[in-house]
């Protein structure tokens, strides 16, 4: 598809935005005859915090699966500043900058919190094949990324000894090592407590105020209204509202969410 | 006094010696301690030169295979079939040095061995997705079998032309007359901890123990890494199997019989956990080496010999008693 077609496109026509951080143009995704995701296209501008809300199987992690690279579009393209981008692998995602926080954290329990946000990704010294993973600096790089976060989350302390909230902060804490551009996390919020909400909620301004764009998949409709600039709401695969927060209201989205009503783009 | 944010994320909440303290392998140390010092009070064959040159020496064999293990238990598997793997390895060296090959030769044949069955157990656990305890059950029966066949079910005692090269290595004391098994095992321990502290693949074992969906979404090469830890297994039974050759002057099918049971419960008495993520190179020492202490003094003290597996049993839970209190407290 030229750049000429995908000016003329709903959605990232119209006002005057922000070059997009990633923007998505008719993606569908079936599988088999189900039709997961129809047709959605959106476009998520840096330091945006975006609510991605919709019942059970409105194609909200379809949608997710494939901006993180383990799914393919059927249909559509992605963009990422402007490039087209194609993802075979989650490695790959997150090569592009974009950064995953997994609904159940994958934390390891029995490791320590450096351990955990390095995981994958260690850093080593020495020369050649003679190379021992550098505690040191691990450590300290941990501790700075958890003191930007204003999280009180020491570096050596072993995870399962932590509380949800700090849980949280080394999940979040593995998308700051490297430089990311887009953040997704799926319901980070869904089990803890209301003060570690709280925490979490704070968490995701950080990364906003650094120009990260954050897409946050939630039920919970006070944390949306609490943090994002952005809704998008989804139903049965197709994109049914996609506006600011201040236009919309609580009301209106659980509308949205359940079918009372119908669209409104 | 206002504390920042900063000193709090500085802080280092234990120390040195709260972390001695609560670790299980400590306590084991203890235990080994205090029965040593014990049987030298109360027995004078214990403290003589022959009986700790015996002793550390009958460690290794356990010891060494222990050290293999931990990697596989570390990420929460199990490897049942090193006592035949030791079997077959050390009839797969006799049986080409009884051919008139050389030593290196016999080696080479018996290591390549050990390495084949354990890529074999780890690509069936790791690519298949077969249970570990299933796999390496399978191949208990079927590395002794083939060590059946390999010797004709006879027992091998003569080694070629290498065949006093062979008792030396097994059997000698080069160094300040430490049984060489001994020095062995060092080195192998010594490599060992430092594979699990100071590599990528060690943090990875653990990260895949703890939590192995984990450490697949944050891409760590989980089933190479599963195949690797047992090959690692295999090998040490293998070159467990190639020291204790070279010590007995001769290879029966009936070696390493039930060996796999002593191996784990040295690995779980030195503080490894069956369920994953948790295991030291000094803890599967340490293990060992209260295994055969236990054996020794009852021999020294005269009970009868079918009472060890109601110690050695004991100690097992014993061990694991003080990590369950420890929990406890620690849940309360």
């Amino acid at each position: 598809m030229s750049e000429a077609e995908a000016e003329q496109l709903p959605g990232t026509m119209g006002r005057q935005r922000l070059v997009a951080v990633l923007e998505l143009t008719n993606i569908s995704k079936h599988f088999g005859a189900i039709q997961a995701v129809n047709d959605v296209s959106l476009a998520i501008e840096p330091g945006q915090v975006v609510g991605l809300m919709g019942d059970n199987g409105a194609g909200k992690s379809t949608l997710v699966k494939m901006i993180a690279g383990n799914f393919h579009p059927s249909h559509g393209t992605m963009q990422m500043d402007g490039k087209q981008l194609i993802l075979n692998k989650p490695v790959e995602a997150r090569q592009h900058g974009i950064e995953i926080v997994h609904q159940d954290l994958a934390l390891c329990n029995n490791l320590t919190a450096a351990a955990n946000v390095y995981l994958g990704r260690e850093l080593r010294r020495g020369i050649g094949p003679f190379r021992i993973l550098d505690y040191a600096a691990m450590y300290k790089r941990a501790g700075q990324i958890f003191a930007e976060l204003k999280s009180e989350t020491r570096p050596r302390d072993l995870v399962k000894q932590m509380s949800g909230g700090q849980r949280q902060a080394v999940a979040i804490a593995r998308t700051m090592l490297s430089q990311a551009k887009i953040v997704l996390m799926d319901e980070p919020t869904a089990a803890i407590s209301v003060r570690q909400v709280a925490e979490v909620l704070n968490l995701i301004r950080h990364l906003r105020d650094q120009g990260i764009a954050v897409v946050l998949i939630s039920h919970r409709m006070p944390d949306v209204f609490d943090v994002a600039d952005r809704v998008i709401v989804m139903r049965r695969g197709r994109k049914v509202a996609d506006k600011t927060i201040a236009s919309s209201s609580p009301e209106e989205v659980t509308g949205l969410i359940t079918g009372a009503i119908e669209q409104v783009l | 006094m206002a504390v920042t944010l900063d000193q709090t994320i500085a802080q280092k909440q234990h120390t040195i010696f709260s972390r001695i303290f609560a670790s299980q392998t400590f306590w084991v140390v203890i235990a080994v301690i205090l029965a040593c010092i014990f049987l030298s009070v109360t027995t004078d064959a214990f403290a003589t030169s022959k009986n700790l040159y015996n002793i550390t020496r009958n460690i290794t064999f356990v010891a060494i295979i222990a050290l293999g293990m931990t990697f596989v238990i570390i990420t929460g598997g199990i490897d049942l079939s090193v006592g035949s793997v030791l079997c077959l390895s050390s009839m797969i060296l006799a049986v080409t040095m009884h051919a008139g090959y050389s030593i290196e030769v016999g080696i080479l044949a018996s290591i390549a061995t050990a390495l084949a069955i354990g890529a074999f157990n780890g690509i069936l656990i790791a690519y298949l997705g077969f249970p570990p305890f299933v796999v390496t059950l399978g191949m208990l029966s079927i590395a002794r079998s083939l060590a059946m066949v390999a010797s004709n079910n006879t027992v091998v005692f003569q080694f070629g032309p290498d065949h006093d090269k062979l008792l030396a290595l097994g059997g000698g004391a080069w160094v300040f007359g430490i049984a060489n098994p001994v020095l062995y095992t060092i080195l192998l321990a010594l490599i060992t901890g430092f594979v699990l502290r100071w590599t990528k693949f060690g943090r990875h074992i653990f990260a895949i123990g703890g939590n192995e969906h984990a450490a697949t979404l944050t891409g760590v090469p989980v089933r190479q890494i599963k195949v690797a830890v047992y090959m690692i297994s295999a090998l040490a039974a293998g070159i467990a199997g190639i020291i204790q050759t070279g010590w007995l002057g001769a290879v029966t099918t009936n070696l390493g019989n039930g060996m796999e049971l002593q191996v784990i419960a040295a690995t779980v008495i030195g503080g490894a956990n069956l369920a994953g993520g948790v295991g030291t190179a000094f803890g599967a020492i340490v293990g060992a080496a209260l295994i055969e202490v236990i054996r020794n003094s009852l021999g020294l003290l005269g009970i009868n010999a079918f009472w060890q597996g109601v110690f050695i049993g004991g100690a097992i839970l014993m061990a694991v008693l003080f990590d369950r209190l420890r929990n406890f407290r620690r849940n309360e």
